[in-house]
Formats: C-alpha cells, sequence, structure tokens
C-alpha cells in the first residue's frame, strides 16, 4: 500500500526535499551567523569590558591590621598591651554533624546557650569556609584541653588574635581610656581604607586621642580566590605599619597612690610638673575596669555603671565642673598686687562679715566673729573671705576676668585628650552675651571667694597652680611624654609646650603669695597646717578650699552634720611643692567632702610625699635642669610638637573646635 | 554521483561515511582537548570520557551495519517500548537533582528521555513515510498527538532542555515532509499569538518574573542571573585568540558552573578565543553539510525525513547550547554535542549519526 503510493508520488516527493535541504542549509547558515555574530560581539566588541570582569572576579584585596601601638607610663611600665586571645571557631565545611560536634565540645569548654545560639545564627549568614567563632577569650586550661583533642574534633579551630588589654584597666581608665568595637558613627568618619582590618578604635582617653598614631597603617595582601571567596594563592603582600608606641608622662605608681589615699571617696585629682606641664597622675574617682569595654560590654553591667549616681564614668579631672572656693584666692591676692589695686602692706580689718555700700545684704566670713585686722599673708593662711569680698569689689569682674585668664581659668587646658570643658570665670561681656543680663556688684563680690559663676576642672586648677609655683609659664599639659615609631631607635619626645607667660609686674608679689601659701600649711594657725610633719625635708606650699553645693538661707547656720551627704560642701586643696623649687603642682577635689583642710589635703600629701621620695635633699633644693622649652607662638600653640604629621593636626584641630 | 576509490568502498561496505567519520572524530578530539581543561585536568574524568565516546562511536558504527528498511519496521515497537519506559521513570524512576529522569536498570542508570529523542522522529517518519507526501492535515494532527504523548511525559520530570529537542526532532520530520510554508508560518505566529493573551491574563506575576529573570538573567546576578553573567564575561574575556589552554581563570578559579558540562564552550572560548571558535563552528558545519548531503542522497521517504530531521537536531543542539551559554537564550540543559561530558548524551547523538551513515552506505546504486 505505501509501496504503492510513494511510487507514484516520487518525483513530487523528490523536489520537496531538494527543496527543504535547500531551506535546511540557509536556516543552518542562519542560525550560525546569529552565534558568530553574537561571539564576535562578546570577544571582539566588548572584550576589553569582559576583561576586565575577569580580573577582578579573581584577585581580590584582604586587608592585614595593623598592630597597635602600646602605651607606656613614664617608668616603661605598661599601660595598654596587647595579649594573644584565643578564639575557638568552627569551619562548617569541615564539620561533619555541627551538632555532634557542638555537643562533644561543650564536654571540654564552658558553652552557654547564648554562645550556642549566636554561633548558629553566625552559621547561617556566613559562607562555609570561613570560620565562625564560638567562644571568645578561652582560658590557657580550655586551649589544652582542645588542642589536645583536637584530632577528634574535625572543623574546629583555635584562633589567636590580638586583644587590647590594660593592666592596670582601673587605674587608667580615665587616662589611658580604651579601645572598643568601631559602632556606625565612627565607620563614617574613619577611613575605610585604613580600618578595613580593624575592629577596634579609641574610645576614651589617650587610645582615642592619639588614634591615628596608635593605629597604624594598614597592609594588604592581593589573593586569588575561586567563586567561593576562597583564597588559592597570595599574589602580592604589603605589610602593615604598626601603630607608635607612646610613652605617657603619668607615672603608675604615684597614680596608685594617690587612688589609695581617695579611700573611695569621689573626687579628682591632677598633679603636673609645673616645670614643663607634664601630667603626673590623673585620678577620677570612683574609676571603672577599661577591660571590660574592650570587647563589648554587656548590657547589665554597663546600665549598672552608667546609672550609678556616683557617675564613674564622668570624667571628673576635665568634666567635672566646680565651685573653686577659696583655692582662688592667692591667685586674686597676687592679681591684687599685679594689677596695683592693693600694695604689699595692705590691710583690712575684718568683722566677720561685709556689706556694699547701701546695701543690707550681708556676705558672710566662714569665721562668725570675723579675722579682725587681716593682711594678704593671713588673708591666705586662715582664708578670710572679707578680705576677698572688698579685693574683688574694689578689682572689679572685668580686670579678674583678664587676670585669671593668664593662669587658664575659663580656658580649656588644651590637654592631650578630647572633650575637657572650660570652666567659667565670668565677666560682664559674658554675662551680657549668654545671659542677656547686666552684671551686678553683688556677684563681683562672691566672685573674690570663688562662689557665683566661678568653675574650674581638676586640671584647670592643677595647671593654674603650676603656673602660679613656677613664675608665671603657662604650660599646656601633656599626657604622652614620647612617640616611638617603629623605624626609629629612639622614641621621639615630645618637648613642652608654652602657651604664654603671665606678664609679670614685681617678683616681690609673687614671692609674698608664694610665702602665704606655705604658710598655710607651715604657720601655727594656717588651714592645713596637718600637712606639716617634723622630719618633712621640703617646704609645701597650698590653699584650701570649701565649695558650697547647697545655698545657706541669710540668717540660717550652717550645720554640716544635718545636710545629706550630696548637699555637703566640695572640699579642694591646690598645692605645690618644694614652695622653692616646685615639682609638683597638685589639685584635689573631693566632692561633697566637706572642709578642704580635713580631707582633701591629706590627700594632696601623700601623693607630694610619694613623688618627692624619688629625689635626693641635693636635687630638692636646686631646680631641675632646664628642658629646652619651646618659646610661646604668636598665634596659634600646637598640642604637641612632634614631626607636622597628620596626628598632631587632627588633635590641634579637635581641641580649636571642641 | 561521485566516482568512489577503492579504499572508499572498503568502508562503504563496512557501512561507514568516511567523510562523517573524520568530522566527528576531529570534534571529538577538540572535545577532549578542552575537556581536560574544563574538568580542572582530571585524568579519571577524562578516561572516563574517552570511554564514553569510544562506547559511542561503536554505537554508532553498530547502528549502521542496521538497513533503514529493518529500522522503519522497529520504529512503533522502539517508539512504544520508550513511552513505557518513560511512564515507569515517573513512577520509580530515581532522582537526581531535582529531577526525575534516570531508572535505574540494576547494571547502570538509563535515561529513556535520551532515547526517545531518537524514536520520537523515527516513529513519526514511520507514519509520515505511509501516507502521502506532503500529508493531509488528518495525518499531522496525528502526528503532533504522537509527538505530545513522550514530550509532555519528558516536560513533567521535569526535563525542559530533553523535551524541547524532542519536539524540535519531531517538528524536523514534518518540515522535511514538505508541509506548505504558509502552515509552518501560520503556526509560528499562532504560537506567538497565543503566548501574549497567556501573558497579559493567565499569568501571575511572579510567573512572569520568572519568565523575565530565565530571558534576562542579568538582572538576577545573584541568583539565576549568575551562572549567565560569568559564563559571558569568561566568553568575552577570551578575545580573538584567547588565554590560551588550561589558563582560562574563569573557568580554573570555578567561577563557571557545570564547566565541563553545559558551559563547556565558555572555557573553549576563554581559553581559545574568537579565532578557536571559527575553527569549531567550521567543523560543526561541516559535519551538518555532510548529513544534509546524505540526506538528499536518501534513498526512501523514511530515511529522507529520518535523516534531516536528525541533521537539523545536531544543528539545534548547537545553536541552543552556544545560544544559551552566550546569553542570547534562557539556560535550558542542553549539552553542546561531542564536546560536553555527559554519557547518554553523546551515545544519542553518535547512534544519530549511526542513522545517517546507515542511510547513506545502505543505498541501492541500482536506483540511480
Amino acid at each position: 500500500m505505501a509501496q504503492r503510493q510513494h511510487l507514484k508520488d516520487h518525483f513530487i516527493e523528490q523536489r520537496i526535499f531538494h527543496n527543504r535541504s535547500i531551506a535546511a542549509i540557509f536556516f543552518t547558515l542562519i542560525l550560525f551567523s546569529v552565534l558568530l555574530s553574537r561571539l564576535f560581539f562578546l570577544q571582539i566588541n566588548s572584550h576589553e569590558h569582559f576583561t576586565t570582569l575577569s580580573q577582578n572576579n579573581r584577585v581580590s584585596v584582604q586587608a592585614i591590621p595593623p598592630t597597635r601601638g602600646l602605651i607606656y607610663d613614664r617608668n616603661g611600665i605598661i599601660l595598654a598591651e596587647n595579649l594573644p586571645s584565643y578564639t575557638l571557631q568552627i569551619i562548617p565545611e569541615q564539620a561533619a554533624d555541627i551538632d555532634t560536634l557542638l555537643e562533644k565540645l561543650s564536654l571540654l569548654v564552658n558553652l552557654r546557650d547564648i554562645d550556642i545560639k549566636k554561633f548558629k545564627k553566625e552559621v547561617r549568614r556566613k559562607r562555609r569556609f570561613e570560620g565562625i567563632p564560638l567562644r571568645f577569650r578561652l582560658t590557657d586550661e580550655e586551649v589544652a584541653i582542645v588542642s589536645v583533642n583536637l584530632h577528634r574534633l574535625p572543623g574546629v579551630e583555635i584562633k589567636a588574635q590580638l586583644s587590647r588589654f590594660y593592666p592596670y584597666g582601673k587605674e587608667t581608665a580615665h587616662v589611658v581610656g580604651y579601645v572598643g568595637r568601631i559602632n556606625e558613627k565612627e565607620l563614617k568618619r574613619l577611613s575605610v581604607t585604613n580600618y578595613s582590618g580593624t575592629n577596634h578604635t579609641g574610645k576614651l582617653g589617650v587610645e582615642k586621642s592619639y588614634e591615628a598614631l596608635l593605629h597604624g597603617q594598614v597592609g594588604y595582601q592581593k589573593v586569588e580566590t575561586n567563586v567561593r571567596g576562597r583564597v588559592l594563592r597570595v599574589l602580592e603582600r604589603s605589610n602593615p605599619v604598626p601603630g607608635n608606641d607612646l610613652y605617657l608622662n603619668l607615672d603608675i605608681n604615684l597614680q596608685k597612690v594617690a587612688i589609695e589615699a581617695f579611700e573611695n571617696k569621689r573626687g579628682a585629682l591632677v598633679a603636673i610638673n609645673p616645670e614643663n606641664g607634664q601630667l603626673l597622675a590623673m585620678v577620677s574617682m570612683p574609676d571603672y575596669n577599661a577591660n571590660l569595654f574592650v570587647n563589648g560590654i554587656d548590657s547589665k553591667s554597663y546600665k549598672a555603671l552608667n546609672t550609678s549616681w556616683e557617675r564613674p564614668l564622668f570624667n571628673r579631672t576635665v568634666l567635672g565642673s566646680y565651685p573653686p572656693g577659696s583655692t582662688v584666692k592667692p591667685f586674686f591676692a597676687l592679681a591684687g598686687l599685679e594689677l596695683n589695686v592693693i600694695q604689699l602692706d595692705h590691710e583690712i580689718f575684718c568683722p566677720g562679715f561685709y556689706r556694699l555700700k547701701g546695701k543690707a545684704h550681708k556676705y558672710r566670713d566662714w569665721k562668725k566673729w570675723g579675722h579682725g585686722k587681716t593682711d594678704i599673708t593671713k588673708s591666705i593662711v586662715q582664708s578670710c573671705d572679707v578680705f576677698y569680698y572688698d579685693l574683688a569689689f574694689q578689682m572689679g569682674i572685668d580686670k579678674m576676668h583678664k587676670f585669671m585668664t593668664y593662669f587658664g581659668f575659663g580656658k580649656k587646658s588644651g590637654i592631650d585628650i578630647l572633650g575637657e570643658r572650660s570652666g567659667l570665670m565670668p565677666s560682664k561681656e559674658w554675662k551680657k552675651r549668654v545671659r542677656n543680663q547686666v552684671w551686678f556688684p553683688g556677684e563681683t563680690v562672691i566672685a573674690g571667694i570663688g562662689q557665683g559663676y566661678v568653675l574650674v576642672t581638676p586640671i584647670q586648677l592643677a595647671l593654674a597652680t603650676a603656673t602660679l609655683a613656677n613664675g608665671g609659664q603657662h604650660f599646656q599639659p601633656q599626657l604622652v611624654s614620647s612617640i616611638q615609631r617603629k623605624d626609629d631607635l629612639f622614641p621621639r619626645r615630645v618637648s613642652p609646650q608654652v602657651v604664654h607667660n603671665v606678664p609679670i609686674l614685681r617678683k616681690e608679689n609673687w614671692q609674698e603669695v608664694h610665702h602665704a601659701m606655705t604658710e598655710v600649711i607651715h604657720a601655727a594657725r594656717g588651714t592645713a597646717r596637718r600637712l606639716n610633719k617634723p622630719d618633712l625635708r621640703y617646704k609645701i606650699a597650698g590653699k584650701t578650699g570649701t565649695a558650697q553645693v547647697f545655698t545657706v538661707a541669710q540668717d540660717a547656720t550652717y550645720k554640716e552634720d544635718e545636710l545629706e551627704e550630696r548637699l555637703k560642701d566640695h572640699a579642694l586643696f591646690m598645692s605645690f611643692a618644694p614652695a622653692q623649687n616646685p615639682k609638683i603642682a597638685i589639685a584635689v577635689v573631693l566632692e561633697n567632702g566637706g572642709h578642704g583642710a580635713s580631707v582633701a589635703a591629706p590627700i594632696a600629701g601623700k601623693v607630694i610625699e610619694a613623688y618627692l621620695s624619688q629625689f635626693s635633699d641635693e636635687q630638692l633644693k636646686s631646680p631641675a635642669k632646664k628642658e629646652a622649652i619651646e618659646k610661646p607662638a604668636k598665634k596659634q600653640h600646637t598640642p604637641i610638637s612632634i614631626d607636622p604629621d597628620k596626628t598632631a593636626v587632627i588633635l590641634h584641630e579637635k581641641h580649636q573646635h571642641a | 554521483m561521485p566516482s568512489q576509490s577503492s579504499s572508499q568502498s572498503l568502508f562503504f561496505r563496512l557501512h561507514i561515511d568516511l567523510t562523517l567519520l573524520m568530522g566527528l572524530m576531529a570534534l571529538a578530539a577538540i572535545g577532549q582537548i578542552i575537556f581536560y581543561s574544563a574538568s580542572g585536568e582530571s585524568m579519571p574524568l577524562m578516561q572516563r570520557q574517552g570511554l564514553r565516546l569510544g562506547v559511542a562511536f561503536v554505537v554508532m558504527l553498530f547502528i549502521a551495519q542496521i538497513s533503514p528498511d529493518t529500522m522503519r519496521r522497529w520504529s512503533p515497537v522502539i517508539f512504544i517500548i520508550g513511552t513505557i519506559m518513560l511512564i515507569a521513570v515517573l513512577l520509580l524512576g530515581t532522582r537526581v537533582l531535582g529531577a526525575q529522569r534516570w531508572l535505574d536498570l540494576g547494571l547502570f542508570r538509563f535515561q529513556p528521555s535520551e532515547m526517545m529523542k531518537l524514536a520520537v522522529p523515527m516513529m513519526l517518519a514511520w507514519f509520515l513515510s505511509s501516507g502521502n507526501i506532503p500529508p493531509h492535515n488528518r495525518h499531522l494532527i496525528i502526528a503532533v498527538a504522537i509527538l505530545l504523548v513522550p514530550v509532555l511525559l519528558i516536560a513533567k520530570q521535569p526535563d525542559l532542555g530533553t523535551s524541547l529537542l524532542v519536539t524540535s526532532a519531531a517538528l524536523f520530520v514534518i518540515f522535511m515532509t514538505g508541509v506548505s510554508w504558509r502552515l509552518i508560518f501560520g503556526f509560528i505566529f499562532a504560537g506567538i499569538a497565543f503566548t501574549i493573551p497567556m501573558w497579559l491574563f493567565l499569568m501571575r506575576d511572579y510567573q512572569r518574573q520568572r519568565v523575565l529573570t530565565m530571558l534576562n538573567p542579568e538582572s538576577d546576578p545573584l541568583g539565576s542571573g549568575y551562572h549567565i553573567i560569568q559564563s559571558k564575561i569568561a566568553i568575552g574575556s577570551g578575545g580573538s585568540f584567547g588565554k590560551g589552554w588550561l589558563n582560562g581563570t574563569q573557568s580554573h578559579l570555578e567561577f563557571l558552573p557545570e564547566r565541563h558540562t553545559d558551559f563547556i564552550f565558555s572555557v573553549f572560548a576563554e581559553e581559545f578565543g574568537f579565532s578557536g571558535i571559527l575553527i569549531l563552528l567550521s567543523l560543526y558545519l561541516f559535519v551538518i553539510f555532510r548529513g544534509i548531503y546524505i540526506t538528499t542522497q536518501a534513498q526512501g521517504t523514511f530515511a529522507r525525513l529520518l535523516g534531516g530531521s536528525i541533521v537539523l537536531t545536531f544543528l539545534i543542539y548547537i545553536f541552543v547550547n552556544i545560544g544559551m551559554v552566550s546569553g542570547i537564550l534562557p539556560v535550558v540543559g542542553v549539552p553542546l554535542p561531542l564536546v560536553s561530558y555527559g554519557g547518554t548524551s553523546v551515545v544519542t547523538v553518535m547512534a544519530g549519526f549511526g542513522i545517517l551513515m546507515s542511510i547513506h552506505t545502505h543505498r541501492k546504486l541500482l536506483a540511480h
């Protein structure tokens, strides 16, 4: 049947096949042309484009973070170091069964539920060949146990990292500060390149202000990777430049003495070398352990620290603003003399109160019945208020403001840690500008005893004391003494910086004030006479102060015992020693401590004693060899005079605009 | 009829078409060379692929011995067995990579859908050659019905690539019967006309999205588009002369997916460049033209229909594979014949060439 039809249509069929074969050839040619033109487009026209893409594909750049610089105290005792810390991690790709692995591990090391939970969350997020941390900070024992069993635990590895550690975490928290995980805000500010491998950045204190020096320069390696990002080989490597080591002027042993002297009371102490502005000790109490913050503090501990009424996180040395109280009296006495408002033989009668002409308001003296006849020395030694009410009134607030500014009152000290407060030394202009009010004479009167608007930070008071002690050289306080770069043989010293010199009218005026301050300790009726010990190898100059927190009503008497602890007066003490060749200047503030003489002065006494014990009698008598001190700059002062380095510039700007 | 030398007549008696054999062997050789690179210079994989090619050539030579007449008589039987096996696969087949294609026959796993690539055109050629040429519409409708049964079964596995190839093999049989151009273009337009309302009214948003991604993979660079983007980078970075054998970075760094199977062409293009591609495509063209020549010389309707279908399906293999790795066609799993790794597909292709050889060498010379 089929054969018959076949034969019948043979020629038609032949022709059809012929035509369709020709059509098939055309069809083939068309399809091949399509393919060839497409391939021509990809390989010839877009070749460069795809070559670039293929290069990017296989070579990736990985950051190698630099090692952070170390921080030492003035005697080379390490304050901030990088310790290896061991992290237990698992590479899912190599682990056969994660759950049994976790079970095995939990027998060897302490695994909390939260560790496992966090780990499992990470497993889902990360690529399978990447190590995922399970436990941080293994103890040596745990490291040993896991290491021994490593052959039974495929996929488990112990990774050593460097982690910041502060051996004196509690003692130096407010000065050295700490590093912490980089947060969103910092991420925007920090150089993306330089921090590409770094997880931590300075958050506070020296760690923050010297961040650029401490951090170093990131290194990188160019690696060839496969599609999953696994490194196949390293093509090129540029080593990171480690951060600079810093030597501080701080003496950690002195710092410890000071902290001990505080006996867990709240307050602050700043000790400065008046010969060069170096900061010897900086204490803010209560303190806290900086190490808690390095790898993230848990929210409960943080809340406890942050909400405590004692405010341990608050750095009182640069942030605490206190009324200076009577500690300003030596400065005002000097002001009166140097501005020719009073003379050396100036004397008043103190009836126990002061009254402005035509006004009924009584400004009380702390001594109800008065000091009687009072000269300059007695006014300082016994801390007569009436003398200074009168003197302040005679000088006027603007002269006081101008003179006190020489000593740094109302100005940021320029210390090389960020974020200090500027305190306040009021003037008529200030009140007009800020409060839009006129100045009242009564405000001048109370400013005379360091009350009213006047506010100082402990660093300012210490710095002013240093300036008073050294005869008018106003230094910039410096925490960092020298900077050790990786390639340098020796650390570069940060030279002392004189911001300006106080203009001197008569040397005798200064000597008179120094003498009076010495009498405060060494005279029979001096307010700080308890510091005077018979075996003292040197003389101490100082001035006590009591700053009111609570205003006493006009006719009420002040009963200390009845006041609540927090409303008690702040006790202050400023001091330098030896009185003849000052080697240390100190300011102490004891919050709600009551009288300066009884509580603040002994703390300063202990610090002075500890510091001066390192000097021989000979050294105590003669002034130290003068170091090369930089002349005050005309326009601006650079906080630290290392090489024109980025850091210095950054630091400088921060101070200017902060 | 070209005169034949004595050696040619020897091959002729062995039912071997020397010209076709040479072309296929050259292609297989190129395939092995690039396969060595694409497999990551793996000798064991090479040996396995070599063995498969060997088996495929043996199968080809074996099939060449069977006369087209015998094939024609057995066609319905083969088709029915194949269809039953497809049903068996769906019911008790082995699942590999989410698709149910394999039938475990104890000794080896067998992929019935591969067999259908030849069984379906054979069946259609058998059916249509028994009627008028060109066929009546009634016959065409029956032919489409015969085609749809295995195609739907394969599509359900799911194996889009194979069902596409089976469909095109069947359509090429119909094409060779000389159905009018009006019917062919009418069919194409009907297809387009059907697509538009389906797109507008029947498909849901996510389905549209899936189709769009399939048509434009670059819109999803981390998902389905990733493979095609990497493949284009491989091809494009090859340039005029390529990066050199074994030097393809895309493939050796594992950026290319399935680089020794469906995407092996990208490896070739990266390492040998446009000039290498010209050589490879010329070889393919040579084999196709030889196939078309054999078809034009074929005797008997069955042989002509089947021969044309086999050659054009071979063309479709090449076009779809290169089209998809170079980003002009959606990615459907179609291997590059004789070059891609994979056992069954190469055997099927070679079996097809075996049929072509049989067609050519079983001609009765008296007929001319």
